[in-house]
């Protein structure tokens, strides 16, 4: 039996090993070293580390970048999404259906044509600001203004990824016992606070699990933002991947590159387990 | 919300104060419905204005960017982008269904041994698979690229299916769950009917199994698909590149115009939502199922 074991999981042990055990000691040795790839690597010690955090102002910025981005697109997504898993959470079965699917094609959607056409539509003359004009407003020039970029990256970058929260959020709705409802109901609660009192501190371990993903997601951040910014303009929307690429792959600085993505290892590391940490402080489990 | 239709009294021989109250459910109601239906165009009109301007005439579209209806339908606008990415169109196809095929050979047969066969270092395998899973993808696809430029993978479809296709932890997790799922009866019948381990696996239990195969299927042909971050670092020739690839970095060189860029995004998230419109079912479950615990 352990002959058989081993022969069906090998495939994937093997696989692991080759293309994710051997890479990790790769990039651990390369990240302290100034390999380019091509050339003989020198052995740095901590030179990139100590680089990024003391003499890369731009390292920085970037890690700001990423926080505002973060910072933008999470309270959006989540927000939005538990607003419309609970507008689809009715009973018209036929009309839900077709509007949870209008909300969730864009998280399948690929982001490269997503980048492109928004990016048609936040051009200058482009159809928001045709729609802005209608009502009044000169809109800014979107994606080519310092300003405007990055608020409008997070709102597109929102609009493609609501659909996956919502679909966990309506998941846990379902889960929600109709007769807890109907009790709250009889003690005379109207439906915003039944909202506020059953159905939110319920649905608390699905928005705990969202807040998780959709952090390490946005940490991550880089289609978008190389079809649409290409993370500008100057630098108002590099993001920290965005960032790596171009250290990796434009200045050919894999040792740096690789640095910077254990520093991201461990800052997403760091923010889940605070947040393991403090769930038991607002997720109820009900069971 | 929606309970309170559901609870109104029998309109027999409503009381004034019924009626109204009656009446008052059903406007909320439509104004419920109308909110959603404004919310929803509101949420689908990007993708309205591309399929729309996809099929416009330059003209056209300068006169009336906002229309979302053609004043012509310019269908020979798909014929032009279709002749200019179909060499992308085709490699994106092969690596997804090489994708696709290889992670459910090796997830599933690898998650019906972590699910039903019992061995020496099986549960620490299982840790080992699944602790990998925190290792954020950038951080292996530097060293990735080290290697494979080594060993002259760069610049091949070799790095955009083999790591996929070996590596498939989500898929076996998904799939070990479904496995799971199944009464032990099945297999304990099967044995005494002398079917071997391998058969209870292909014959008996993996049919069992088929909306958790579907939803690891269309994950990973979404992923596949719509990926770019790989095929950038990876692939240098143009003959290589695949279609998100092509359309983020050649689209200047290939489209001139507003209308054929449309059309040709319009032709690259085709195949995407065919698939996801027809396995939802299971690719919904499947995001549900990792939701809940």
């Amino acid at each position: 039996m352990t002959l058989y074991g081993w022969l069906f999981i090998g495939p994937l042990i093997l696989g692991i090993l080759a293309f994710q055990g051997i890479p990790v000691v790769v990039s651990i040795y390369t990240s302290f070293t100034n390999w380019d790839g091509i050339t003989t690597p020198k052995f740095l010690g901590f030179g990139n580390y100590a680089r990024m955090f003391t003499k890369d102002p731009q390292y920085w910025r970037t890690l700001l970048n990423t926080i505002e981005f973060t910072v933008g697109v999470i309270p959006l997504t989540i927000i939005g999404a538990l607003l419309l898993a609970v507008l689809c959470n009715g009973k018209g079965k036929v009309s839900n259906a077709v509007f949870r699917t209008a909300y969730f094609t864009p998280y399948v959607t690929s982001i490269v044509a997503i980048g492109l056409v928004w990016s048609q539509l936040f051009t200058p003359s482009g159809v928001l600001n045709q729609l802005l004009a209608k009502i009044g407003i000169d809109g800014p020039s979107w994606l080519t203004d310092v300003h405007w970029a990055m608020p409008a990256v997070i709102l597109v970058s929102a609009w493609q990824a609501i659909g996956y929260p919502m679909v966990i959020f309506l998941a846990g709705l379902q889960n929600i016992p109709e007769t807890l409802h109907e009790a709250a109901k009889v003690d005379g609660a109207n439906s915003w606070n039944r909202f506020l009192r059953v159905t939110l501190p319920l649905l608390t371990p699905q928005i705990f699990f969202v807040l998780i993903t959709q952090i390490i997601a946005s940490f991550q951040v880089f289609a978008l933002i190389f079809v649409m910014t290409k993370g500008g303009p100057g630098t108002a929307t590099t993001v920290y991947i965005y960032y790596l690429y171009q250290n990796g792959f434009t200045f050919g600085d894999l040792g740096f590159a690789s640095a910077m993505a254990w520093i991201l290892f461990l800052i997403i590391g760091l923010v889940t387990f605070a947040q393991l940490r403090l769930q038991r402080r607002w997720v109820f489990y009900n069971d | 919300m929606s309970t309170e239709a559901q609870l109104a009294p029998p309109k027999a021989i409503p009381a004034p104060s019924a009626a109204d109250a009656h009446a008052a459910r059903f406007v909320a109601r439509g104004a419920r419905w109308i909110f959603m239906l404004v919310l929803a165009i509101a949420f689908a009109t990007p993708l309205l204005w591309m399929l729309a301007t996809s099929l416009k005439s330059e003209t056209d579209l300068s006169a009336h960017t906002l229309s979302l209806i053609p004043q012509h339908f310019v269908w020979s606008n798909y014929g032009q982008a279709f002749t200019a990415i179909s060499p992308f169109l085709w490699n994106s196809v092969q690596l997804a269904v090489i994708n696709v095929v290889g992670v459910l050979v090796i997830s599933s047969i690898a998650a019906y041994a972590f699910a039903r066969l019992e061995f020496a270092g099986r549960d620490i395998a299982f840790f080992f698979v699944l602790a990998t899973a925190i290792i954020p993808s950038i951080v292996l696809l530097i060293p990735q690229y080290i290697i494979f430029q080594r060993i002259g993978w760069v610049d091949t479809q070799l790095p955009l299916w083999v790591p996929r296709v070996m590596t498939p932890v989500f898929g076996t997790f998904l799939l070990r769950q479904a496995f799971m799922g199944l009464p032990r009866e099945l297999d304990d019948a099967a044995k005494i009917d002398g079917v071997s381990i391998f058969g209870i696996y292909w014959r008996i239990l993996l049919p069992q199994v088929r909306p958790a195969v579907a939803a690891v299927a269309v994950f990973t042909f979404i992923e596949s698909w719509n990926d770019l971050f790989g095929p950038l670092i990876f692939i240098n020739s143009t003959n290589l590149a695949t279609l998100p690839l092509a359309l983020a970095q050649f689209s200047g060189q290939y489209f001139s115009t507003t209308t054929l860029l449309m059309a040709a995004s319009a032709i690259s998230i085709l195949p995407v939502i065919v698939v996801f419109l027809l396995a939802q079912r299971y690719f919904v479950q499947g995001i549900a199922a990792s939701g809940l615990r």
